[in-house]
């Protein structure tokens, strides 16, 4: 079958895999290095990125950054939920409400011993408390809650971000 | 009193008649200098995979600090014939015919030491990587240049191999894919160029560390050939694929005369490769295949960018196939390769290694390696170009004959 441009399908589907590998390690790389590193036209890379993020494939683009750095308090924990499934519903609508919370910055459903686990951060410690105690544990089908709160942060995203990390050590010129 | 021994009077003409590394000089230069962008690497960007490391410390844990067999731990041999066979459908006996080495670079002197006499004529490809021509004069052998061009895309052929030979002359030695150029062979010309060793009697030493650094087409393992594998010595290692430089781990594979002959030598003045170095390359081939075809993935896409930024920079620069690095043409800006290479590192601390580093047809040309991050390669090709516009500004242009050691002021003519 053939697409726009007279791409094929599975074409297509193997360049939006290279381009979501090369831009999920760096964002900041534009179309046309982008386009480059493939041997693609530009806006062919313009045109698969958007409808990428048209379906969501993409859900967005942030920066990884280590806070306990930047000498701010800030708290953060992750939460084991367990929550009481509805009837054709499932998880889902008890997570959709949990996900609609600013301070909550990822949420997912797990196997084992609890069902969500809930990833949230605050200005302080107690704000995370607050929220714990006086939104998530009182939300009507939330059977329990379990707070571990991060002391700290080693890697993050797939990046090292402590100061030992990997330098380049190599020489300037090798033969 | 005072001393006045001629002491370099003692040192063997041989070593001294070697000249020493024109990379080492330029290295020198480098080293001085702060916030240099270096595409004159010539060793993967990557650090080795962390599994490959881990199962070295626990090697160590487990107390794997001694000497291992001469040939090398016989697991390893083991697990080097099957990846052999896998990829190129060649069958080592793992006892007799695989040795580990320190690095290819052992394996290349012990195979050019097993097999040279004095007076033996060798053939290398010029420009090539910048030891192969030094073993061979340390071996008492005289190298023999099978020189190459961009015009040629900087591969030699069966036509230059058979004008090249003599009643002295012994073995060819390859490296595919090529450094500095990266260029690569194919079958159809290696089976060509092999048909002509085979007709001569001729040693193949093949240098293959960049075997599985091959983007278009497929790499062609030289024993592979028909005929060939017996008269085959075959080097490679992990340096270069699973960014395992450091760790100075190689092998040979060959007939088992070779290989004996060339471990007699290996155990009387290397004993063997360090363990530590030799159980983290079996946790490579065991479990690396995966994460190292992902840093392969990583080089071409480099590779398309680099190609894409010459040609924006209007400096020819013939398609690199394999390896990790790009040679340039830069006669058009009317700068000797070393010129080139020493006044870009003053102007935009960029450090590229001027090509004539890799023999005299390498003048002319400069190689960039593109095992850099991808913020560096922008950032260094952007410094590049400004250079290049800026030398193309004061209109000259070179009027070049590959092979000329200098450059000579007539060479050099006016533009519009």
């Amino acid at each position: 079958m053939l697409l726009k441009g007279g791409i094929t399908v599975s074409g297509n589907r193997c360049k939006r895999k290279e381009i979501l590998e090369i831009i999920e390690n760096d964002a900041r790389l534009n179309a046309e290095q982008i386009a480059a590193m493939l041997d693609m036209a530009e806006d062919e890379v313009v045109r698969i990125i958007k409808e990428m993020e048209e379906e969501k494939i993409i859900a967005g683009y942030f920066t990884v950054i280590n806070w306990d750095k930047v000498g701010e308090e800030k708290g953060s924990a992750i939460i084991e939920v367990k929550i009481t499934p509805q009837r054709d519903l499932g998880f889902d609508a008890v997570a959709m409400r949990i996900c609609r919370f600013p301070e909550v910055k990822t949420v997912r459903l797990m196997s084992g011993a609890y069902d969500l686990v809930v990833y949230i951060e605050g200005q302080t410690m107690r704000e995370v408390a607050a929220f714990v105690t006086q939104k998530l544990a009182p939300l009507e089908h939330v059977l329990s809650t379990a707070t571990h709160f991060v002391l700290k942060t080693y890697k993050l995203q797939g990046t090292l971000v402590e100061e030992d990390g990997e330098e380049d050590r190599r020489l300037m010129i090798t033969p | 009193m005072t001393n006045t021994t001629d002491w370099k009077a003692k040192i063997n003409p041989l070593v001294l008649g070697i000249q020493p590394s024109g990379i080492r000089r330029f290295f020198d230069l480098v080293a001085e200098m702060k916030g240099v962008i270096s595409l004159g690497v010539g060793e993967p960007d990557f650090v080795t995979p962390w599994h490959i490391r881990e199962a070295c410390m626990y090697s160590l844990e487990k107390g794997y600090t001694m000497y291992t067999s001469n040939h090398g731990l016989l697991e390893l041999r083991e697990a080097i014939a099957r990846n052999i066979a896998a990829a190129c459908g060649v069958a080592y006996n793992p006892r007799h015919e695989i040795l580990i080495t320190v690095g290819v670079s052992e394996g290349l002197d012990l195979a050019v030491r097993t097999i040279l006499c004095p007076g033996d004529e060798v053939l290398i490809p010029e420009p090539s990587y910048v030891s192969y021509a030094p073993v061979t004069i340390m071996a008492g052998a005289k190298p023999v240049f099978l020189k190459t061009s961009a015009e040629n895309g900087f591969r030699i052929n069966a036509a230059m191999v058979e004008k090249a030979i003599t009643p002295k002359t012994k073995a060819l030695i390859l490296c595919n894919p090529n450094n500095p150029t990266g260029a690569t062979l194919d079958r159809k010309h290696l089976l060509e160029i092999a048909e002509v060793v085979r007709a001569h009697d001729l040693i193949f030493i093949s240098d293959e560390i960049y075997g599985r650094l091959t983007y278009v087409g497929e790499h062609t393992c030289v024993p592979s050939l028909p005929g060939m594998r017996d008269r085959t010595i075959l080097l490679d290692g992990f340096s270069k694929a699973y960014a395992m430089t450091g760790w100075r781990v190689g092998y040979a594979a060959g007939a088992q005369d070779f290989i004996a002959a060339m471990t007699k030598i290996h155990q009387y003045t290397m004993l063997c490769a360090p363990v530590t170095a030799q159980a983290a390359a079996l946790e490579a081939l065991r479990n690396g295949e995966s994460g190292m075809k992902k840093m392969v993935d990583q080089y071409n896409r480099r590779r398309r960018l680099v190609i894409k930024a010459f040609h924006e920079m209007g400096l020819p620069c013939g398609e690199p196939r394999g390896a990790f690095y790009a040679f340039p043409d830069i006669r058009s800006t009317g700068l000797s390769s070393e010129d080139f290479a020493q006044q870009l590192l003053q102007e935009e601390k960029v450090a590229v290694v001027p090509g004539n580093a890799f023999g005299e047809q390498g003048e002319g040309f400069v190689r960039c390696s593109y095992s850099a991050s991808i913020n560096d390669l922008t950032e260094a090709f952007k410094r590049m170009n400004s250079f290049v516009r800026r030398r193309a500004r004061k209109g000259q242009v070179l009027t070049f004959s590959p092979g000329k050691s200098g450059i000579k002021k007539e060479d050099i003519c006016q533009t519009m």
